[in-house]
């Protein structure tokens, strides 16, 4: 990581860099805005509390644990949201965008448009390991399907068990981070491509632009895409936070039910 | 009248920074003043230039450390104190003064695979649906000033990469033939192999800094990115050729 030599031209002409701008606020705040999330997440999905899925009537689950897959021989110890966490993580660490914020951020690759990168050998995602990034399209899939499971899981937050229907401040919660995480995968580069990316002719056949026409709603959302991946990240902390909270008793959700939740 | 301090890189390798003071007028962009400085006190100051309006692509220099046109910087944006660095591009060898030989550049362009059109119709005209060719609109838009290029830290950085990299402007290029809907080129299935678009590590830089808003890393790069995947990485399309042969 030696700086060059200060008898270097390059280096005399240019230094670090010669931006007058407070270049490295941005990378401070992603790579601190990432990391507590990160910190918040390890502790979340390992505390020794009640899981944030031990609500009485079960009527919310955080995220970290959708779809709860909890069989009985599992050890106490082991938390049902490592069963699922792999999931979310793998598409938001492949992600186009969350690739670009860490590569500036931690890798300092580069921390900023013109400012000197520190490594002194650069492959990219050429070698091992970062051509892994290519299972992004894997991971896009599994979100996919993500879809319909936070949705469902919102929707029966609506529904208390021998009750009826109702509403609580955890539903409308539970909504709004399928909601965001719906509009976050879609605005995916992998799946734009997907729908139609890889066509030359799309005047060719009806289904061709049909297809088209999807991409360029996915373009859409597309545009979006960092905005979304910050408010769906938000939401999926404040959203575990919640249930966390309301599970363990430290807080009541205002709901219109009058049986436990 | 206003003054501007400039800081100015004059000469070659062996070459230094130097201090001028140049009256300017309200409306003028860095380019201007330039030349006030060359007319005035510099007449053997190196600046490469033609258009004065953003479209020739030859004024590109790193103005504060931002790699910019120097004709499309107004003089309004700097507070009247500071000093305005000017430097000649980082990534290709300099010449002198703010004059770089950008001729690497020339050597990738012949490289890329040109356009080999399909047979015409029967009226001898050649078609395309608008809907087919909107998307490339966007990548002939390039005036080739090579400011993303100049930024992208891939070559910045680490000139060594030079040999196997061309470099954002030459993926819009390939974006281009890759999507084209009469190209019948061979060569455009090679596109996204050979030409280190993996060195790229899409932190959009080049975006940044593209004065025709390019979005050269959504629309050119990760497109291409993605055409690889689909060859080589898509789990659904690794079983289809399995069962169903090569697609
Ligand atoms: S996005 Fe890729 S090509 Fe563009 S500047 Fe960054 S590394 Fe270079
Ligand atoms: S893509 Fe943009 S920045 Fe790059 S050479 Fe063309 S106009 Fe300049
Ligand atoms: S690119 Fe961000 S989720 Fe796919
Ligand atoms: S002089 Fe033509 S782009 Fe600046």
């Amino acid at each position: 990581m030696a700086a060059p030599a200060a008898t270097d031209p390059i280096e005399r002409r240019y230094g670090l860099t010669h931006r007058v701008d407070r270049w490295w606020v941005e990378p401070l705040l992603v790579g601190s805005g990432l990391g507590i999330f990160i910190i918040y997440s390890g502790i979340s999905a390992m505390l020794g509390d009640r899981w944030a899925f031990e609500t009485e009537n079960g009527l919310y689950l955080s995220p970290f644990f959708e779809p709860l897959i909890h069989p009985g021989w599992l050890p106490d110890w082991f938390s049902p949201a490592l069963l699922i966490l792999w999931a979310p993580l793998g598409f938001r660490t492949t992600c186009y965008y969350y690739r670009r914020a860490y590569y500036r951020s931690y890798f300092l690759s580069p921390p900023a448009c013109a400012v000197r990168e520190p490594a002194n050998s650069y492959a990219g995602e050429s070698t091992l390991p970062l051509v892994i990034q290519n299972a992004h399209r894997w991971f896009m899939y599994v979100a996919l399907l993500f879809i319909p499971i936070l949705f469902t899981g919102a929707i029966k937050s609506y529904h208390l068990p021998g009750e009826g229907l109702g509403v609580g401040l955890g539903s409308i919660i539970l909504t709004l981070n399928a909601f965001f995480l719906m509009m976050y995968t879609i605005g995916c580069h992998s799946l734009r491509h997907w729908v139609a990316g890889g066509l030359n002719q799309f005047s060719r056949t009806p289904l061709r632009r049909v297809r088209r026409q999807a991409w360029e709603v996915f373009t859409v959302a597309n545009e979006h895409h960092r905005l979304w991946a910050w408010v769906s990240l938000v939401g999926v902390g404040v959203t575990d936070l919640y249930v966390h909270l309301v599970a363990n008793g430290v807080i009541t959700d205002p709901n219109t039910f009058t049986g436990p939740i | 009248m206003p003054v501007a301090r400039l800081k100015v890189w004059r000469g070659g390798d062996d070459g230094a920074y130097e201090d001028y003071e140049v009256e300017y007028e309200e409306g003028m962009v860095v380019l201007d003043v330039v030349h006030r400085l060359q007319a005035t006190q510099t007449p053997d100051l190196a600046v490469r230039w033609n258009c004065k309006a953003g479209k020739c692509g030859s004024c590109s220099a790193e103005i504060n450390g931002r790699p910019q046109l120097q004709c499309m910087q107004r003089m309004e944006q700097y507070p009247e104190d500071e000093v305005i660095q000017i430097a000649p591009l980082k990534t290709f060898p300099l010449i002198r003064d703010l004059v770089c030989d950008v001729s690497w550049n020339y050597k990738i362009a012949k490289t890329i695979p040109e356009f080999q059109l399909t047979a015409p119709d029967q009226d001898g005209n050649r078609r395309m649906a608008q809907i087919d060719i909107d998307r490339g609109q966007e990548f002939r838009k390039c005036i080739e000033c090579y400011l993303c290029q100049d930024v992208c830290h891939v070559i910045r950085d680490h000139p060594d990469n030079k040999d196997d990299f061309a470099g954002p402007r030459f993926f819009v290029q390939l974006a281009n033939v890759a999507m084209h809907p009469l190209d019948t080129n061979p060569r455009r299935d090679t596109v996204d192999h050979g030409f280190g678009l993996e060195y790229c590590n899409i932190t959009k830089c080049c975006t940044d800094v593209c004065p025709e808003h390019i979005k050269i890393t959504d629309n050119a790069i990760i497109p291409l990115k993605e055409r690889r995947v689909d060859e080589f990485y898509d789990p659904l399309r690794i079983i289809g050729r399995k069962f169903f042969g090569k697609k």
